[in-house]
């Protein structure tokens, strides 16, 4: 990361968005959630409460699952960041996405991509998840419409259907 | 209001004289910024007073766990995630890898720090009592050199610390002589994630022929600042647990603490389940003296 004197100064950011290269020229305490949005487009990941409670801003940086409304930009400089929007590669997603469909774990659809990366991150390390794994995996990430058992259920259904594959 | 990002300034030095140097050139102008699960909500609510930043978050010095026959050492910008996955951490500091999973979710687990959380020194943090259970030293560093606190000692009041302008908290050092310990750990609040603390309590026992030998209570959310109970402690040291002795450490835990009334909860409820919850420890520790 450059950085010039003075309060106010913009700073040259480079990172990987979904394998992509990106070079930034942003204020190095932007929201990493804002510079997704707003100059890359990136739109998948959603702004709730900015405060790191909500989830919805859900991305994975360097394969950790973080709230991206509490990265500073400059913090993810030579970061491979993934969103909502890179995933649709991801063996992982076919089952999770009919799930959520088959168990109605979806519906006004702010949490969802936060849901879905939440699922992924459990999954990845916990292809068997028991139910209380699932509910401490998706602990941070809240859902106003489905009541969670929906979604629950969807993250099991994809996890046993992956697993007798 | 939203802070305007074009307003704040963020270096990221990469090496720890670096950073020290910058604090010592302007003490109390630079706020040193990790993970940023308690700086970035302040950021963003246009709340936080510091205008310059320094990120610790890639300072890699301070992300280190060293285990030492006598020691670990744990670099203050480790992550929740970091301690919950470390063998020596959750086998022989129980008390520290669950309070740790009780911090936030997973999200924040994976950037809130153990130094950021002992340096926002807010007396409802879920990792300090553990801290003081544990006895915990804290190692300071600066441009003048370092020294070592017991962090017993590291909070002189609501959200003030001895914590110098120009100094950051390096490592976190615990002794590795608790193992033999009963543990008991116990978050009260709306709920364990995300939630912060009504009470919580982080306690070990150590009980031989139905005496206890030693005891270590420590409570967030009821005090200033995390606290132990150091005369309940004393009063429990020799004796014999029976019901009289549970009734008097519950009325006793009620005299060391200073519950407030606030958003979460009422004071009057929270000396109640201060109360509770050492007595419930209590009742475990007499168990396990029949079991063994």
């Amino acid at each position: 990361m450059n950085t010039s004197p003075g309060t106010g100064a913009k700073c040259v950011v480079l990172f990987t968005v979904n394998g992509e290269a990106k070079k930034l020229f942003v204020h190095p305490m932007e929201r990493l959630l804002d510079v997704l949005r707003n100059d890359l487009r990136l739109t998948g990941a959603k702004e709730g409460c900015g405060e790191g409670e909500c989830g919805s801003c859900s991305i994975l940086l360097d394969g950790m699952l973080v709230n991206s409304c509490l990265v500073p930009v400059a913090q993810a400089s030579g970061a491979s960041i993934v969103t909502i929007e890179g995933m649709s590669a991801h063996a992982l997603m076919n089952p999770l996405q009919e799930a959520f469909l088959e168990c109605g774990g979806a519906q006004c659809g702010i949490c969802t991509p936060g849901m879905i990366l939440a699922a992924v991150y459990l999954l990845e390390k916990k292809p068997e998840p028991a139910p209380a794994d699932i509910r401490e995996g998706l602990a941070g990430n809240l859902c106003r419409c489905t009541g969670y058992m929906q979604i629950f259920e969807a993250v099991s259904k994809a996890a046993r259907r992956r697993v007798t594959k | 209001m939203r802070s305007d990002p074009a307003e704040y300034k963020l270096v990221s030095p990469g090496n720890l004289p670096a950073v020290l140097s910058l604090l010592a050139g302007e003490p109390a102008q630079w706020l040193p910024i990790a993970g940023g699960t308690d700086v970035m909500v302040l950021y963003s609510a246009g709340k936080l007073p510091n205008r310059k930043l320094i990120n610790i978050w890639n300072i890699l010095e301070l992300r280190q766990i060293e285990v030492s026959p006598d020691r670990i050492r744990i670099g203050a910008a480790c992550t929740y995630t970091a301690l919950r996955r470390h063998d020596i951490v959750s086998r022989e500091f129980p008390l520290l890898a669950m309070a740790a999973s009780w911090t936030g979710g997973i999200a924040n687990q994976n950037r809130g720090t153990l130094g950021g959380n002992i340096a926002n020194a807010s007396p409802a943090a879920d990792s300090l009592p553990a801290l003081l259970a544990y006895e915990a030293e804290l190692t300071l560093i600066s441009v003048r050199g370092e020294r070592r606190v017991a962090y017993r000692n590291f909070h002189t009041g609501y959200k003030q610390t001895v914590l110098a302008a120009d100094e950051l908290i390096r490592d976190i050092s615990l002794p590795r002589r608790f193992s033999g310990y009963l543990w008991y750990a116990r978050k009260v609040g709306a709920r364990n994630a995300q939630a912060i603390s009504k009470v919580c309590l982080a306690a070990l026992g150590q009980i031989s022929d139905g005496t206890i030998r030693d005891v270590r209570l420590a409570l967030g959310s009821v005090a200033p600042i995390p606290l132990r109970l150091n005369k309940t402690e004393h009063a429990l040291t020799g004796k014999k647990i029976e019901p009289s002795l549970i009734d008097t450490a519950r009325k006793m835990v009620v005299t060391e603490i200073q519950p407030i009334d606030d958003i979460r909860s009422t004071a009057r409820y929270r000396a109640a389940v201060a109360g509770n919850l050492v007595a419930e420890f209590l009742e475990r520790l007499a168990t396990e003296r029949k079991n063994a």
